[in-house]
């Protein structure tokens, strides 16, 4: 018994060293010399393998720009593609540095589960897609529906509580996979596919007759989507906050990639703050006062993610909507770096 | 008729006159023209009854259904050339090849990087040139050959594929070090003293310790064990200059095919194992095998996999987080080993009692009869089944997506969220192209299996 009582005193002490022990996250990583980062398995414009292998998307921007902030080099993640099911263990084992994998912020999330939100890489909201032949222009007008979408998702309770609501009737018709839900929905075995609306901008593509489709104005659930960390390391979060601050920053004062090098001479004192030219804000945070000026030499400033992602110009076409600035009608606000 | 020849003939014309007798074989007249060519063969072998009739005109239906649409998508409507999902976006459009193009690297190598792809290429080529002599019943040197792809090639391949210095003597020493105070990170020459003093003292201590106990042939394996141990933690000790990849970056067609040739090369030694110890009169033994069997039969794959991949590190302590493609390669080797044993051990079961008691009567040692005259019938037996265990093996590898490693199919999925090539036929693309890639792989065993069989079929045809 004694023996017990020893053997466990002894786990006690080492849970406790290890406990104390445990170096800051920024340290682990930077003695690592890479961040990780967990993003989805593929999700179109978020974060997506491109032909050559590499990972592309916003999400995948943002984990870059957090390399770029603290090592000079946005080559410096390892992306751990992560399904819906497994985000948050891994997150919770230390597996990943970072979660950005289109999670949306809720208060069980971000309370009970561990997760400390950094910000909102996009606005989404759940909508609808209907076929053009169909007449309807409001989701009001969506009674008797017969709805595709996909099972054991959040969607499916959004959908249930909106018609409820509303009392409406609808049918629901579930697949196990979205591209079981596309085809489905192509083949015309029900009249309506919802998901997240930059998810049915993605699903948009699939379709025979892509033109023949409109998404419903009406959106029916907040998703606000946003990289994510664990709980119990403030320097940590304070940097992946701040990454994103500095996107928005930069591209409310105008600095972005191309322009990067000529803003460094700016006189305009909040360019100066940004970029590091003035004051010391970056050593703050534990990192170097250019970190911002890496971000937007190596990422670019958020317009520019988002264009170069999910933007117009790209095959998804989402417009900037409720994702533009605050001074540009938008929600997208970046705190103030003084 | 004929005017008779011989003079014996003559006498038999000149008793009767008008007896006929026929002197030679009349000419065979030619089979009715029903039953012979093309319409003969088709009256016997499709148009024999009723049934038949229907059955070949519902056949010959179906093919008219399937084939036509199925070559005018694959081949006549499809789009061969283009840069992104535009090529493949008018309406009509067949197959859109360009996709696997673009993506073919990504099938078959995964993230593995681009200018490391060359070792993914040196294992496959190794491989195919070990395996294909091995295959080949009648090429000499199988014990050579034998032995160079099941020892010296895994070593050879999990250098190339992960890098290799994997450090391997600092983890053992850590895990088992069996002389105590010899600990510390002294190197020389990159390696690390205290590990191989620990080693080779061991090595010399167990094999003193079974000669002293007077046991030779122990003494002989136990040296020849540590000498293989040696060889292979060495050989994963020394840098080899290689970039290290770990296995989060593999996948794809190599994911596929190693953890289909792992889970194949080692539950099949195991399985016999597994057999043999089932029917063993041992009943620990016994005991054992039964309780590994049939809680691995129980359990289905996917279960396995989830288990090994998010509880186990939950039960181990802290630090020791097995590699993720490690847990499902074990999983699925465990797995299929379970399957092996009861098709095994159906074959020993089939092997009459004589051929036991003739062993024994001849004075084999349980071994050597097991060795030399069961086992060699009771595989020939039960190729088909184990051949069929592979093929499912194969094909199951598909679930470790779950686990989040992403084989063949699972970077196919992948690849279908890539907005630049989203397209209506993208996905029908893909999966017929995976219906190819696997349909050659299972086509392929299965035949070699019936080869096989064919050739050892030399006894017994019941």
């Amino acid at each position: 018994m004694k023996r017990l009582l020893s053997t466990l005193a002894l786990c006690g002490a080492f849970g406790l060293a290890a406990a104390g022990a445990q170096a800051a996250k920024l340290d682990q990583i930077k003695s690592k010399g890479f961040i990780q980062c967990g993003v989805s398995q593929g999700l179109p414009g978020f974060s997506t393998p491109d032909d050559k292998g590499n990972w592309t998307g916003i999400d995948v921007d943002f984990c870059r720009a957090v390399a770029s902030a603290i090592f000079d080099d946005p080559t410096k993640v390892k992306f751990t593609p992560l399904s819906a099911k497994d985000r948050f263990t891994a997150l919770q084992s230390g597996d990943i540095d970072i979660l950005s994998r289109n999670t949306t912020w809720t208060i069980s999330r971000d309370t009970s589960l561990g997760l400390n939100f950094a910000g909102v890489i996009y606005y989404d909201g759940q909508g609808f897609m209907i076929r053009k032949d169909k007449k309807v222009n409001s989701a009001m007008e969506l009674s008797g529906a017969s709805v595709c979408t996909q099972t054991g998702t959040t969607t499916e309770q959004n959908l249930a509580d909106f018609f409820r609501a509303n009392n409406m009737t609808y049918e629901v018709i579930a697949f196990a996979t979205n591209d079981e839900v596309v085809k489905a929905y192509d083949a015309g075995r029900c009249d309506v596919l919802t998901t997240d609306r930059s998810g049915l901008a993605g699903e948009r593509l699939k379709l025979t007759n892509p033109d023949d489709h409109i998404v419903l104005p009406e959106i029916i659930s907040k998703e606000p989507l946003g990289p994510a960390v664990s709980h119990g390391d403030d320097q940590w979060f304070d940097i992946v906050k701040w990454v994103y601050f500095a996107q928005l920053n930069a591209e409310e004062l105008g600095v972005n990639q191309k322009n990067v090098e000529e803003q460094l001479k700016s006189a305009n004192p909040e360019v100066k703050r940004l970029l590091g030219t003035e004051g010391k804000f970056g050593e703050g945070m534990g990192l170097t006062n250019d970190w911002a000026y890496r971000i937007v030499k190596h990422v670019g400033n958020y317009g520019e993610m988002y264009d170069r992602n999910v933007g117009p110009d790209t095959p998804l076409k989402l417009a900037r909507g409720v994702n533009a600035l605050w001074n540009k009608g938008g929600l997208q606000y970046g705190m103030p770096i003084r | 008729m004929n005017v008779p020849a011989e003079p014996f003939a003559a006498e038999i014309v000149a008793v009767d006159d008008h007896t006929f007798v026929r002197r030679e074989m009349q000419a065979a007249l030619p089979p009715p023209r029903r039953q012979v060519g093309i319409i003969g063969w088709m009256r016997e072998n499709l148009f024999s009854s009723i049934l038949n009739t229907i059955l070949t005109l519902v056949g010959i239906a179906l093919v008219l259904l399937i084939v036509p649409p199925l070559v005018r998508f694959l081949v006549i409507d499809a789009v061969w050339t283009g840069d992104n999902r535009e090529a493949c976006l008018a309406p009509g459009t067949g197959a859109c090849w360009p996709f696997v193009k673009a993506k073919f690297g990504q099938f078959i190598y995964g993230f593995y990087p681009i200018d490391q792809r060359w070792r993914v290429n040196v294992v496959f080529a190794l491989g195919a040139a070990l395996l294909a002599p091995l295959l080949v019943l009648s090429w000499p040197g199988k014990k050579l050959n034998a032995f160079l792809f099941f020892g010296v090639y895994p070593v050879i391949a999990f250098i190339l594929l992960t890098g290799g210095n994997i450090n391997a003597s600092a983890f053992l020493l850590q895990r088992f070090n069996l002389i105590r105070p010899l600990t510390g990170d002294v190197t020389v020459a990159g390696l690390n003293v205290a590990f191989w003093a620990d080693y080779i003292l061991t090595a010399v201590g167990a094999g003193l310790g079974a000669l002293l106990g007077n046991a030779r042939g122990l003494a002989r394996a136990v040296a020849a064990t540590m000498l293989v141990l040696g060889v292979i933690i060495l050989a994963w000790d020394i840098d080899f200059g290689l970039q290290p990849v770990e296995t989060r970056q593999w996948g794809g067609l190599l994911v596929t095919l190693v953890i289909a040739v792992t889970g194949i090369v080692t539950s099949l030694p195991l399985g016999i194992l597994l057999a043999l110890g089932r029917r063993s009169k041992m009943p620990i033994v016994r005991l054992l095998s039964i309780i590994f069997i049939e809680f691995w039969r129980g359990v289905p794959l996917i279960t396995v996999l989830f288990f090994a991949t998010y509880m186990l590190p939950l039960f181990l302590p802290t630090g020791t987080n097995p590699d993720g493609l490690l847990r499902a390669l074990v999983g699925v080797a465990m797995f299929t080993a379970a399957y092996l044993a009861e098709t095994v051990r159906g074959g020993l079961q089939a092997i009459p009692k004589g051929q036991y008691e003739g062993a024994m009567a001849m004075g084999l040692t349980w071994g050597q009869m097991m060795r030399l005259i069961i086992l060699p019938q009771a595989l020939t037996l039960v190729i088909p089944s184990i051949v069929n265990s592979f093929i499912s093996l194969f094909k199951d590898t598909t679930l470790v997506l779950i686990v989040s490693i992403f084989d063949f199919l699972g970077q196919l999925r992948a690849a279908f969220t890539d907005p630049n090539w989203a397209s209506p036929v993208t996905l029908y693309t893909g999966f017929a192209f995976a219906g190819i890639v696997y349909f050659l792989f299972c086509f392929g065993m299965s035949r070699y299996s019936m080869f096989v069989e064919r050739r050892l079929d030399t006894s017994h045809r019941h």
